[in-house]
């Protein structure tokens, strides 16, 4: 797995986060290794991917809460087909949907030697990849 | 004063209904394909296009293009965008429409350019936030259901080939579909992944085409060509909450089908039994299961079992999309499962007609799940 592409000549060739006002702390704490989603402030809310206001209770006072990075794996699939070039190398590749013990859901990879042995309902931890100087990915291995 | 959609119960009719060759039609574009099937739609029920005072498009850029190309100036026109879910929605508010006089006659024209366009569903056509992890297009969304049934109730891709198998045999009946040569549970298995556990054979089809569906009030639809096809009952239900994961449904969207199908009979007056013949919305092969659970035809978790032996099959116990639907007759997103429930009705089916079809139903399961009961007028 490329792990630094700023190390190598060829650049980065896969799909790289747009960051937004709004997404932009996740990935400034990512790059710091933390994993985090959205919280309300004034119903307590977890929520994930970043909203606007509180699906919950509409308030707009939220903040990022960085999670323990442990969840259970909810489903996975292989991909045999690659949509962007930068993937070709990779196929088969494994995305997983992760629920996070914090409670929301989200897609991600599942890697590391034994991704294989992933089964519906696995205990899972967060890894973080750097993928070039200002993204890093979280990824999820078996527990 | 109306207060209740249940009383619009049998107060709407499908008069007429046209369908285009599916294939790749480079050579013309969404308003051609339209234009054609429009064209066959109102041949089929004997009105005169200056009586068309309605128009909904879906899939189609410029619903004012659309009009001019017919020469058309309708008064109630609405466009759709292009979801597969957006067909049984436009059924259902074209009938809202026309029972409280908004338009008289209208014209629902779909088309799709999707295969000479070299539509992909995925990749940089489609952007999401989950993009660098590489998980895109909708396949992918079906395939994590799949494998969580799977690992729930012990389903098998050999009883989910059952449904690809059963499809292709109808569309084998079907002279106008695309994909005809019969396939086995084998080959199912055999096929190319694409996002595992679901390969190749588990995937719609990518064609070119169009369809046109005519609507009328029931009264002005004694006056056309064709025995009416009544819009009996309807039922819909929506599930945003999660929908940043796609067309996915931790569920399998259970309640809202459940909570869709029992609204949509308990409208038209009839039971899940009394049910003919099935269209349910096949983008991948399991949405045809979660359909079937969701209804209740067989509990959950067994759909599975529910479909070995060729259930789906014209002849079998119950026929589900007999022309050969997405998988293997064309990609009209629910359209064409739509003309193919009035074609039943109507006896218009030829080596596919289930015998004594009076009680017609769609299904399409997803973020927005709708049901729709056809009976004969
Ligand atoms: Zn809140």
């Amino acid at each position: 797995m490329p792990s630094d592409s700023s190390t190598t000549a060829s650049p980065y060739a896969k799909p790289l986060p747009k960051p937004t006002p709004l997404t932009q702390p996740f990935w400034d704490l990512a790059r710091e290794g933390r994993l985090a989603v959205q919280a309300c402030r004034s119903c307590g809310d977890r929520h994930f991917p970043a909203s606007p206001v509180c699906p919950e209770c509409l308030s707009t006072d939220q903040e990022w809460q960085v999670v323990s990075g442990r969840g259970t794996l909810v489903s996975w699939v292989e991909f045999h087909r690659a949509y962007w070039d930068g993937f070709k190398a990779d196929l088969p590749y494994r995305v997983c949907l992760v629920q996070l013990e914090e409670g929301p859901l989200l897609y991600s990879n599942l890697v590391g030697a034994d991704a294989g042995e992933g089964r519906v309902g696995r205990p899972v931890s967060v890894v973080f990849e750097k993928v070039t100087e200002t993204v890093t990915l979280p990824k999820f291995v078996l527990a | 004063m109306m207060s209740d959609f249940q009383d619009l119960k049998n107060m709407v009719a499908v008069v007429g209904v046209g369908t285009t060759r599916y294939g790749s039609f480079p050579e013309t574009d969404e308003y051609g394909l339209g234009a054609e099937a429009f064209g066959k739609a109102i041949a089929d029920c004997g009105l005169d296009k200056s009586q068309i005072d309605g128009l909904l498009v879906n899939r189609i850029p410029s619903y004012a293009r659309m009009g001019e190309v017919l020469g058309i100036d309708p008064r109630w026109t609405i466009t759709l965008p292009a979801h597969g879910r957006m067909s049984g929605m436009a059924i259902i508010e074209a009938t809202a429409a026309l029972a409280t006089g908004r338009a008289k006659y209208a014209a629902l024209i779909y088309a799709n350019i999707g295969r000479s366009r070299r539509v992909n569903y995925g990749g940089d056509e489609s952007p999401n936030i989950w993009d660098p992890w590489g998980m895109t297009s909708p396949g992918a969304a079906h395939a994590m259901m799949f494998q969580r049934h799977m690992a729930m109730y012990g389903t098998t891709t050999r009883q989910l080939a059952e449904v690809s198998v059963a499809i292709r045999h109808n569309a084998g009946l079907n002279p106008d579909a695309v994909m005809r040569k019969p396939i086995t549970i084998d080959d199912h298995e055999e096929a190319r992944r694409i996002a595992a556990p679901l390969g190749l054979l588990d995937y719609c089809l990518i064609t070119d085409g169009a369809v046109c569906l005519i609507l009328t009030t029931a009264e002005r639809a004694r006056d056309l060509k064709k025995p009416p096809v009544l819009v009996s009952g309807v039922g819909g239900r929506d599930r945003f909450r999660q929908s940043a994961l796609g067309t996915f449904d931790l569920d399998f969207w259970h309640g809202p089908i459940r909570e869709s199908g029992e609204e949509s009979y308990r409208m038209a007056g009839v039971a899940r039994d009394d049910v003919d013949v099935l269209m349910s919305y096949d983008n991948f092969s399991p949405t045809v299961l979660f359909s079937l659970e969701g209804l209740g035809f067989c509990p959950r978790g067994e759909s599975g079992r529910f479909v070995e032996g060729g259930t789906l099959k014209v002849g079998g116990r119950l026929p589900t999309n007999t022309d050969g639907g997405h998988l293997s007759n064309s990609y009209m997103q629910g359209w064409a499962l739509n003309v193919e429930a009035v074609r039943q009705v109507r006896g218009e089916c030829g080596d596919r007609q289930v015998p004594g079809c009076e009680v017609a139903q769609y299904i399409a399961a997803t973020v927005c799940t709708r049901s729709i009961i056809y009976t004969r007028g």
